[in-house]
């Protein structure tokens, strides 16, 4: 078929193709475009936000000023990579895909562009708040509360017009690649929700609706399982519809898919609490996770084999297509990461890599192979054919590909080394018991040479992305899009015409869309059900602490400033009950601890040390020097400094809505504290003030950082005086 | 300490064990459906992302 451009895609059918018993109708290629740039201009902010991060890990210098730390630039990278590189990757490939499984146009041309820009705003507004400070801490669901409002109504939008697409298809049975876009929608829309559950203090900040334990294992549940259903699903479900177009042949055994997407999205589900490993969350919740991660190898592992055996017979193809070497190296990332896994989930490999870079790595080859070298042969594949044209360049493709390669490269092997030697050197002691590295700050500087190389890695892989851009705008400029694509298929007869002679149930399962839909929802409730549930009875169970008390009004606005400064980035405040740990921070951390907690600030990086017993360990004048210059007190220290907390007043007129807010979560203020808590507010700031003084520095009670130093002398202080309490 | 939380919730153990069963269950129904499922039909399910390319046939197929 010759290429047509239709000006109208609803103009009336001619006679002839109606006499011949096929619909004609146009498939909308715009909208594809439109993502496809989207993720590549995306794609290019948020790698190269990664790059100064990177960089900023080796060289302090590189922190620029208040709204350019690492703690508030690293959400900036995570967010943008995932929600709007990988995102606009997911809508470019689920856009172009399913119209032609459907054989059909996306249902609604108004929902395609509200989504599309619906999401560009999404995008936008995070941009905006994140370096601003404005963040609920909790990782991949940074974005306060009116975005996270904002973000279901729009996937919402994307739903409705991916459901109604697919009830006017003229394709009767729904592939393989659909079941994974709609296990993808549900189970986002699903995760979102919950664990977006948080109580407005303003318009832009809020606290969670969970705390301490229950907030750790909801987060989690939501954190796992947006790598699964964001980073994995869609992009299994594109693997299966592109691998077989670019290799031009059926998926290696279509009956392994089946499994590959029950068994997937069955497993994945519970295996979130293998974050929380040899943290203060219940034992049975720990092995739970352990085991599920260890059984997710194998769905994972059939994917990953599919994927490759849908190329025998082709690899002397793979030898001259660009696009299909991005796709095997993509899928043999994919078969990695999700090996290491496992592997990462098992209790004594965990209590290495856990808090280290080695995590970081880990992630790295899922995003930067799997994610980020499937959405580039998709692009590839895709941008010549609705421009009906060809690649500009194939030698430029391949050499994006190996500059890509040797990236990825670059950046994980000195990172699994990092975490690897940090992760042991944490634990060495020496022959007379004593920790061999007690100064943290030792195993840092060790690494610092990593962190170069992975910096240089990254640089690469951006360059390569560069690269791509050049050769995709002389693409374009080579052809003209085909925005309304003309397309003729038959329509599709009512159901019961073919029904007589099958009547299996998955047969039966795989032209109902709807039906599906509510199969996979019941597959991961089962998994997120009994997962979360015990939580809540876990929430009047939690032995609760005597001494544990609410924060006061200043440590309150202190801990609101940890959160703002994204300290939680760097430092962990879990110590786990390790002999290694208890030397080096103190007592190992209680669930207990926690209840007061909202959000909860366990972290998931040490690339400080912990800090969850920093209270009392030093005077307040060590953190008001540390917190103004850190090589003060930590000499070689590459923690950024923090000058504006000396300049900025504690926001006051907040405190009585965050108390409200508090109160409201259950937490025990008396009541009409809320309008007396300023009082307490200045009379403990006073007091730290005084005792600075003593020590010979003048700072006003009003400043930020008296707030901070107050909550920070407050960490694990709780239990602390129930011990003194007790031997008295 | 994780042990008291463990035992404070009445009749725990269960929910490890019904997660399981679920699980086993269920797998072992779908290994068998996919393994007595007609050949023909999983063929032609296979085929589908091919089958539809009638209209999109630009760009670099016949180079591949």
């Amino acid at each position: 078929m010759s290429p047509q451009t239709i000006t109208n895609p609803h103009q009336p059918l001619h006679q002839t193709e109606q006499a011949s018993g096929l619909d004609t109708f146009y498939y909308d290629n715009k909208t594809v475009r439109n993502f496809a740039y989207a993720s590549l201009v995306w794609g290019v902010i948020g790698m190269l936000v990664g790059v100064i991060a990177a960089f900023q890990m080796a060289r302090p210098e590189f922190n620029m000023g208040q709204y350019a730390t690492f703690g508030r630039i690293r959400p900036l990278h995570t967010n943008a990579v995932i929600f709007a590189f990988v995102g606009n990757g997911i809508f470019m490939g689920v856009y172009y895909s399913l119209q032609r499984l459907c054989k059909t146009r996306m249902f609604s041309d108004v929902l395609s562009k509200i989504h599309f820009w619906g999401w560009q705003l999404i995008i936008l507004s995070a941009v905006a708040t994140l370096p601003l400070g404005y963040t609920t801490s909790k990782e991949y669901a940074e974005l306060e509360w009116p975005i996270d409002i904002a973000i279901t109504v729009i996937w919402v939008v994307f739903g409705w017009n991916m459901f109604g697409t697919i009830i006017k298809r003229r394709e009767r049975h729904l592939y393989v690649g659909i079941w994974f876009y709609i296990s993808t929608l549900i189970t986002i829309a699903v995760l979102h929700i919950f664990n977006s559950f948080e109580v407005p203090v303003s318009f832009l900040k809020s606290y969670s609706a969970y705390a301490g334990v229950q907030d750790a294992l909801v987060q989690w549940w939501y954190g796992h399982n947006a790598v699964a259903f964001f980073l994995t699903t869609p992009y299994l479900g594109m693997m299966y519809y592109y691998l077989p177009k670019a290799a031009n042949r059926p998926v290696y055994s279509y009956r392994l898919s089946i499994i590959h997407f029950w068994s997937l999205i069955f497993i994945y589900i519970w295996a979130g609490p293998h974050h929380l490993l040899y943290n203060a969350v219940p034992d049975w919740a720990q092995s739970l996770g352990v085991v599920f991660s260890i059984m997710l190898l194998a769905p994972s592992w059939g994917g990953m084999i599919n994927g490759l055996l849908t190329l025998r017979g082709a690899w002397d193809k793979v030898r001259e297509e660009p696009v299909l070497k991005f796709m095997v190296v993509a899928i043999t990332s994919y078969g990695m990461a999700t090996f290491e896994g496992p592997m990462l989930s098992l209790k004594n490999v965990n209590g290495i890599a856990h808090f280290t870079d080695w995590i970081v790595a880990h992630v790295h080859v899922g995003a930067l192979g799997w994610n980020g070298f499937l959405t580039f042969a998709i692009i590839y594949w895709t941008i010549p054919r609705i421009f009906q044209t060809k690649l500009y360049s194939k030698k430029l493709a391949n050499t994006h590909f190996w500059i890509g390669t040797i990236g990825i490269l670059f950046y994980a092997i000195p990172l699994y080394w990092a975490g690897f030697t940090q992760g042991l050197m944490w634990k060495q002691f020496n022959n007379d018991g004593m920790l061999q590295y007690s100064n943290f700050l030792e195993t840092v500087l060790q690494i610092v040479p990593m962190y170069y190389m992975r910096g240089v890695g990254g640089l690469l892989y951006l360059f390569g992305v560069f690269v791509m851009i050049y050769n995709i705008v002389k693409t374009v400029k080579s052809g003209s899009l085909l925005a309304n694509e003309k397309a003729q298929a038959a329509p599709l007869l009512p159901a019961e015409k073919d029904d007589a002679h099958s009547g299996h149930w998955h047969r039966w399962i795989e032209r109902r869309p709807v039906q599906m839909a509510v199969w996979a929802t019941v597959a991961i409730l089962i998994g997120g059900i009994i997962e979360i549930i015990p939580t809540f009875l876990i929430d009047s169970n939690v032995p609760t602490i005597a001494s544990v008390k609410p924060y006061t009004s200043l440590e309150l606005q202190g801990r609101d400033l940890y959160i703002r400064e994204g300290c939680v980035n760097c430092h962990t405040q879990m110590v786990r009950p390790f002999r290694s740990e208890t030397e080096r921070y103190g007592e190992y951390s209680k669930a207990g601890e926690f209840v007061y907690d909202r959000p909860f600030l366990w972290g998931s990086k040490r690339t400080g040390p912990d800090l969850h017993r920093e209270g009392g360990k030093y005077p307040h004048s060590w953190h008001y020097h540390h917190m103004l210059d850190p090589t003060s007190m930590s000499p070689g220290s590459i923690m950024p400094p923090y000058p504006w907390l000396f300049d900025q007043n504690i926001d006051i007129a907040s405190t009585p809505a965050k108390i409200e807010a508090l109160q409201a979560l259950g937490t025990p203020y008396p009541a009409g504290y809320a309008q007396r808590a300023n009082q307490d507010l200045d009379k403990q700031a006073r007091e730290i003030t005084a005792q600075l003084a003593t020590e010979g520095i003048e700072v006003k009670p009003e400043k930020e950082i008296v707030a901070l130093i107050a909550y920070l002398q407050r960490l694990g202080t709780d239990i602390k005086i129930k011990d003194e309490t007790a031997s008295k | 300490m994780y042990k008291n939380v463990l035992e404070s919730i009445a009749g725990i153990e269960i929910y490890p064990i019904i997660s399981f069963l679920i699980f086993f269950i269920f797998f072992i129904g779908l290994t068998l459906y996919v393994i007595f499922s007609d050949k023909n039909h999983i063929a032609a399910m296979g085929k589908l992302p091919l089958k539809n390319d009638d209209a999109t046939n630009y760009g670099g197929e016949a180079e591949l």
